[in-house]
């Protein structure tokens, strides 16, 4: 009994220290579920500059904005819409003045077939069985999708055949699976494909998707969250935000 | 708070929730009852095998089912080829393609109770019901049926409740439709998202009270039957 004790009360004085460790180095950040693939080439870049680590979660903009406000551990929020942070701030989740937009989103229509969309004219002719969109009312992206198709005015006959992911990944993964024919996703999420048509919603039909940061009261004393702000504000992570297909405050 | 008044879209997914139950329900009755009977009275070395796989959803994350279950009800696995025969193209995203994965995800909640009731009852009333030259089918409708009916309740109640509580496996394949796949648990966990929380307060309080009454009838009724039994 008495080694096994010592060796149990040693295991644990150990996951103790290295959780402690963590929590002193790294920065946790909620990500927007479309800005996934950069913010992870990011963080990369991030570390292989300073060596700090950012631990980066991934989900729609509603749903992490209801974690931070029931206390989750996040020191950064990436959020897909500039309403959030600043609601944020008005709560008292995020420290004023540390709002700034990161990225402005771009929508586009896309499927895995390669012969489906031409154009708005797809939309109008509606020979489609399901369309997959994130949840409106959780995801700028989705949000954005029903704009557009309401300024096009196909949105009434389109509606029996929209499908909702719980964020843009699910979505972007229900067209992906060929379970729905095609979906409105991130222009970044396709970025880096050929396959399959596509049709990158022209900007005017849809309020730009600025997505803004801001620092929450967890991060505000931590050097570590800073550092990743400038950094995310620098050339080096503008350029990948860039080659993600999204526009930046200073390039557009 | 202000008070919260049902919206038509909650009693939209209630009422697609109790649909749902109530075909799962009765679907898994059909089909295991045959299941059970064969796990409770076969002498075959693998049966154990068989009875893993049916009690496999209770271990397994919903996610596990949810991923196989995307990619089987698509377009290229055996759902979409399915899904064909009367011109769709996917089984995601529709109320069959969610009755398939309750069907499935509550199987064991309905075949255990009922192997066990068909074991309790043991070998002895079918010997004697054919030593009154009752048949094997006739014997199974008027004998076995009626003995093993605690364990019918039993699979029924559970399967029910528990299909009502299923959310992982249809937040995956579900799309989260209106009146055709946006079940309770996904409208509550909708609700919670949006900070809607007058709305999920109300209907998470009453899923509650579901599962509390489910739970103490069926204590109730088994205690009364073990009694009647003695």
């Amino acid at each position: 009994m008495k080694p096994l004790r010592m060796l149990a009360a040693g295991l644990a004085a150990l996951v103790l220290s290295g959780a402690q460790a963590a929590l002193a180095a790294d920065t946790n950040i909620a990500v927007a579920a479309n800005f996934t693939e950069a913010a992870k080439e990011i963080a990369a870049a991030f570390k292989e500059k300073t060596g700090e680590a950012a631990i980066l979660s991934f989900g729609s903009t509603g749903q992490l904005y209801t974690q931070i406000s029931q206390g989750a551990p996040f020191e950064i929020f990436l959020a897909a819409d500039d309403a959030r942070p600043v609601k944020a701030v008005k709560e008292g989740y995020g420290v004023e003045g540390t709002e700034f937009t990161y990225a402005i989103g771009k929508i586009v229509l896309w499927s895995t077939d390669a012969g489906l969309i031409a154009g708005e004219e797809t939309l109008k002719a509606g020979d489609f069985d399901k369309l997959a969109i994130a949840n409106p009312q959780t995801a700028p992206y989705g949000a954005a999708a029903v704009e557009a198709m309401k300024a096009i005015g196909v949105y009434a006959a389109l509606e029996p055949k929209i499908v909702q992911g719980n964020n843009i990944a699910q979505t972007f993964q229900f067209v992906q699976t060929g379970n729905a024919e095609l979906g409105f996703v991130a222009l970044s999420q396709i970025a880096g494909k050929s396959e399959g048509s596509r049709w990158e919603v022209p900007a005017d039909l849809y309020t730009p998707i600025r997505q803004d940061a801001v620092l929450l009261k967890k991060g505000e004393e931590s050097s570590g969250a800073k550092a990743f702000l400038d950094f995310l504000r620098g050339p080096e992570a503008g350029a990948i935000i860039e080659k993600y297909g999204y526009g930046t405050a200073a390039g557009s | 708070m202000p008070v919260p008044v049902l919206s038509s879209e909650t009693v939209s997914a209630i009422r697609l929730t109790v649909e749902l139950a109530a075909i799962t329900t009765a679907i898994l009755l059909f089909i295991g009852t045959p299941i059970a009977w064969w796990l409770a009275r076969s002498r075959a070395w693998w049966k154990e095998a068989v009875a893993t796989v049916v009690a496999l959803p209770l271990v397994l994350p919903p996610t596990v089912l949810g991923f196989y279950l995307l990619v089987a009800l698509g377009p290229s696995g055996p759902g979409g080829a399915l899904a064909g025969l009367w011109g769709g193209r996917t089984l995601a995203f529709t109320f069959e393609g969610l009755v398939i994965g309750s069907v499935i995800y509550s199987m064991p909640f309905v075949v255990q109770p009922i192997r066990n009731a068909f074991e309790a009852m043991g070998e002895r009333p079918m010997e004697v019901a054919a030593t009154l030259r009752a048949s094997p089918a006739r014997a199974f409708w008027s004998v076995a049926l009626p003995l093993a009916r605690p364990g019918f309740l039993t699979g029924a109640v559970l399967g029910f409740a528990h299909t009502v509580g299923e959310f992982g496996v249809v937040l995956m394949i579900g799309g989260n439709i209106p009146g055709e796949t946006k079940v309770l648990s996904v409208a509550i966990y909708d609700y919670v998202e949006t900070l809607r929380w007058g709305e999920a307060n109300l209907l998470a309080a009453g899923m509650a009270a579901f599962a509390f009454i489910v739970i103490l009838t069926m204590t109730i009724v088994e205690k009364r039957v073990a009694r009647s039994g003695d």
